[in-house]
C-alpha cells in the first residue's frame, strides 16, 4: 500500500526536478539574463551578487546564463542522441526479429560485440575519426546508442512475431510492413519509452563526459560537461563553478529516472 | 567444457573482428598524417620521405598484413608524433588503467552487497530509506563529477589526499594504491548503487518466495536465510550487470584518470586522438577491445558456475 504511494512520488518529484532544468534550458534557448559568450575582465570569478546570482566564470561571463545555454546544449544533444538510436534501433530490430534466419543471427553477433563496448567508448572511437564538434558528437553518440536499442526491440518483435494478433493479421493478408510498424510497433512502446528515458539519461551523460575530455562541443560553446572541466582549476576558491553545473546535471539525470521508475511509467 | 572452449575461441575471433574494423576504420578515413605532422607547406620530398618512414607508401591491404602480423606478436608499429615504438609507449600504461578499473570494482562489490543485504533485512525500515534515496541520488552523479566533489571535499577540505599527488605503482606502491583509493571511489559509487538497487530488488523478490519459507520454517535465523539461500539466488542477473559494469569502468576510468592527473592509458589516448596519431588510437582501442571482451568472457564462465542451469555455449 505505501508502495503505490510511493511509486507516484516518483513521478511527482521526478516532474519537478526535471521541470527545474528543463524549463530554463528552453528559456535559455531563446533568452539568457547576460550574453553567455561575453567577456568581462572586472567580472572574472566574480561571487555570487544581486546581477549575477550564480556569479562569473575565470572569463568573467555570467554562469546563470552559461548554464541555461549549457543545460539546452547537452538536452537537445541527449535529445538527438535517442532519436537517432531509437529511430535506427527500432528499424533494424524490427526487421531481423520478424524475419529471423541467417542475416539475423549475422546482425546480432556483430550487435552483441557492438553492445558489449561501452557506449562511451565508441563515440570516443567514432569522435576519433570523424574529428570533434557538436554534430560529430551527435552522430557518434547516436550511432553508440543503436546497439541496445536494436537489442530491446529486436526481442519484443520475436516474442511477437509468433502471437496470435500478428497471425491473424497475416491470415487478413496485412503485408510484414504493416504488421511489423502498424500492428507489433504500438504494442512495445511502453518498454520502449522505459528504455529511451534510460537511454536519455546515459546520451545525457556520455555527452557530459566528452565535452568533459574536450572532445564534445567546442568552446566559446557552452556544455555542462565542459564547464565542469574548465571549473576544475579554479576548485579551491570558486567551488561554485563545478557544483552550479554538475548540480544541474544530477537534478536532471535524478529527475528522469525517477519518472522511468514510476508507475504510471514503468507499469509495475 | 566444451561450452568454455567454444566462448574461447567465440572471444578470440571477435577481438580478430574488432583489429581489422579499427585497422579499416583509421585506414579509410581521408587526411594525410605526414601533412598533419609536417604541415601543409612541406615539400613533396620531404613528405615522400616521411610517409616512407611512417610505412604509409605502401597499399592499405599491403598495410593491414603487416599491422595484423604485428599486432600478433604485440608490436603496434610507431607512434607518429611521438617517433617510439607503441608498445612501448603504453606499456607502463596499461597497467594504471587495469588496476584502476579492478579497484573500482572490488570498491563497488565491497560497498553495495552489505548495503543491499541490511536495507533487505530492514525492508521499509527507516534504515531501508534512507538508504535507497542516497542510491537514487548516488546513482544520478556521473563519475567525472563525483571526483570533482571528492577532490575539492576530502582532498582540499579535510586534506585527506593532495590531488594531484599521483605517485607511479613502480616508486611507491603503497602510496600509489591510497592515492588510487579516491578515484576508483568515484568510479565504483554510481555502479555500486545501480547494484544495490539490483540486488535489492532480488533479495526482496527472493525472500517472498516458498523456498525462502521454508528456510525460515526450518528454523534458520534470518542471517542465515539472506546468506545461505537467498544471496546466491538473487545474484545471478546481478553478475550480468556486473560484466558489464566493469566494461563501463574501463571507460570510466579513461575519463577520471583526467579529474585526478592519472598518466594512465586515458590521457595518452585523448592526446593522440587530438594529435591524429592513428597508431596509437588503434593500439589503445585494441588493447580495451581485449580487456573488455576477456572481462565479458570470465563473467560467461562465472554465471555457467554459479548457475549450472544456464547450458553453456548457447543462449
Amino acid at each position: 500500500m505505501s508502495k503505490k504511494k510511493n511509486r507516484d512520488f516518483n513521478l511527482i518529484l521526478g516532474s519537478i526536478l526535471t521541470a527545474v532544468t528543463t524549463i530554463p534550458a528552453l528559456i535559455g534557448l531563446l533568452w539568457t539574463p547576460f550574453d553567455p559568450h561575453s567577456m568581462d575582465n572586472s567580472l572574472k570569478l566574480a561571487h555570487a551578487s544581486f546581477m549575477h546570482p550564480f556569479g562569473c566564470d575565470n572569463f568573467g561571463r555570467d554562469l546563470l546564463s552559461r548554464v541555461m545555454v549549457g543545460s539546452a546544449t547537452t538536452l537537445l544533444i541527449g535529445l538527438g542522441t535517442v532519436m537517432i538510436g531509437v529511430i535506427i534501433g527500432t528499424f533494424i530490430g524490427a526487421l531481423t526479429g520478424y524475419y529471423g534466419g541467417l542475416v539475423d543471427d549475422i546482425f546480432m553477433r556483430f550487435n552483441d560485440v557492438m553492445f558489449s563496448f561501452p557506449s562511451l567508448l565508441l563515440a570516443l572511437v567514432f569522435v576519433a575519426i570523424m574529428g570533434s564538434g557538436k554534430m560529430q558528437l551527435l552522430f557518434a553518440l547516436g550511432v553508440a546508442f543503436i546497439p541496445s536499442y536494436v537489442r530491446i526491440v529486436r526481442a519484443e518483435y520475436v516474442r511477437a512475431r509468433n502471437m496470435d494478433y500478428v497471425k491473424s493479421a497475416k491470415l487478413a493478408g496485412a503485408s510484414d510492413m504493416r504488421i511489423m510498424f502498424v500492428h507489433i510497433l504500438p504494442n512495445i512502446f511502453k518498454i520502449l519509452l522505459n528504455s529511451v528515458l534510460i537511454g536519455f539519461n546515459n546520451a545525457v551523460l556520455a555527452e557530459a563526459g566528452l565535452s568533459f575530455l574536450g572532445i564534445g562541443v567546442q568552446p566559446p560553446d557552452a556544455s555542462l560537461g565542459r564547464m565542469l572541466s574548465d571549473a576544475q582549476t579554479y576548485l579551491f576558491n570558486r567551488p561554485g563553478l563545478a557544483v552550479v553545473p554538475g548540480v544541474t546535471l544530477i537534478t536532471m539525470v535524478l529527475g528522469i529516472s525517477l519518472i522511468g521508475k514510476s508507475k504510471t511509467v514503468s507499469g509495475k | 567444457m566444451t561450452g568454455i572452449v567454444k566462448k574461447i575461441i567465440g572471444s578470440i575471433l571477435t577481438i580478430a573482428v574488432v583489429a581489422c574494423l579499427v585497422f579499416i576504420a583509421f585506414a579509410v578515413i581521408p587526411g594525410d598524417p605526414a601533412v598533419a605532422k609536417l604541415g601543409t607547406q612541406a615539400t613533396p620530398e620531404r613528405l615522400a620521405a616521411l610517409r616512407e618512414t611512417m610505412g604509409l607508401n605502401k597499399s592499405v591491404p599491403a598495410r593491414f598484413v603487416e599491422w595484423i602480423a604485428g599486432v600478433v606478436r604485440g608490436d603496434f608499429g610507431s607512434s607518429y608524433s611521438y617517433s617510439m615504438p607503441v608498445t612501448k609507449l603504453i606499456s607502463d600504461k596499461l597497467p594504471v588503467t587495469v588496476i584502476l578499473t579492478l579497484y573500482s570494482f572490488v570498491l563497488m562489490i565491497v560497498v553495495s552487497v552489505p548495503l543491499a543485504i541490511v536495507a533487505a533485512r530492514h525492508e521499509n525500515s527507516a534504515i531501508d530509506r534512507v538508504i535507497q534515496i542516497l542510491s537514487q541520488v548516488t546513482m544520478s552523479v556521473p563519475p567525472f563529477f563525483g571526483g570533482i566533489i571528492i577532490t575539492l571535499i576530502f582532498g582540499l577540505w579535510l586534506h585527506l589526499f593532495a590531488p594531484g599527488g599521483y605517485v607511479s605503482y613502480t616508486i611507491d606502491p603503497v602510496r600509489f594504491l591510497t592515492y588510487m583509493l579516491w578515484p576508483a571511489l568515484a568510479i565504483a559509487l554510481p555502479k555500486g548503487a545501480m547494484a544495490f538497487s539490483l540486488l535489492y530488488g532480488g533479495l526482496t523478490t527472493e525472500r517472498r518466495k516458498d523456498y525462502a519459507r521454508t528456510a525460515y520454517s526450518r528454523g534458520n535465523s534470518t542471517k542465515d536465510v539472506f546468506y545461505k539461500h537467498l544471496l546466491k539466488n538473487a545474484c545471478i542477473p546481478v553478475i550480468t550487470f556486473f560484466g558489464m559494469a566493469l566494461a563501463d569502468m574501463i571507460a570510466g576510468s579513461i575519463v577520471i584518470e583526467q579529474v585526478f592527473g592519472i598518466p594512465g592509458l586515458g590521457r595518452i589516448l585523448l592526446i593522440s586522438i587530438q594529435n591524429r596519431d592513428y597508431p596509437v588510437v588503434e593500439a589503445i582501442i585494441v588493447c580495451i577491445a581485449v580487456l573488455v571482451i576477456v572481462s565479458n568472457l570470465l563473467v560467461d564462465i562465472l554465471y555457467g558456475v554459479i548457475d549450472p542451469r544456464i547450458v553453456s555455449g548457447d543462449e
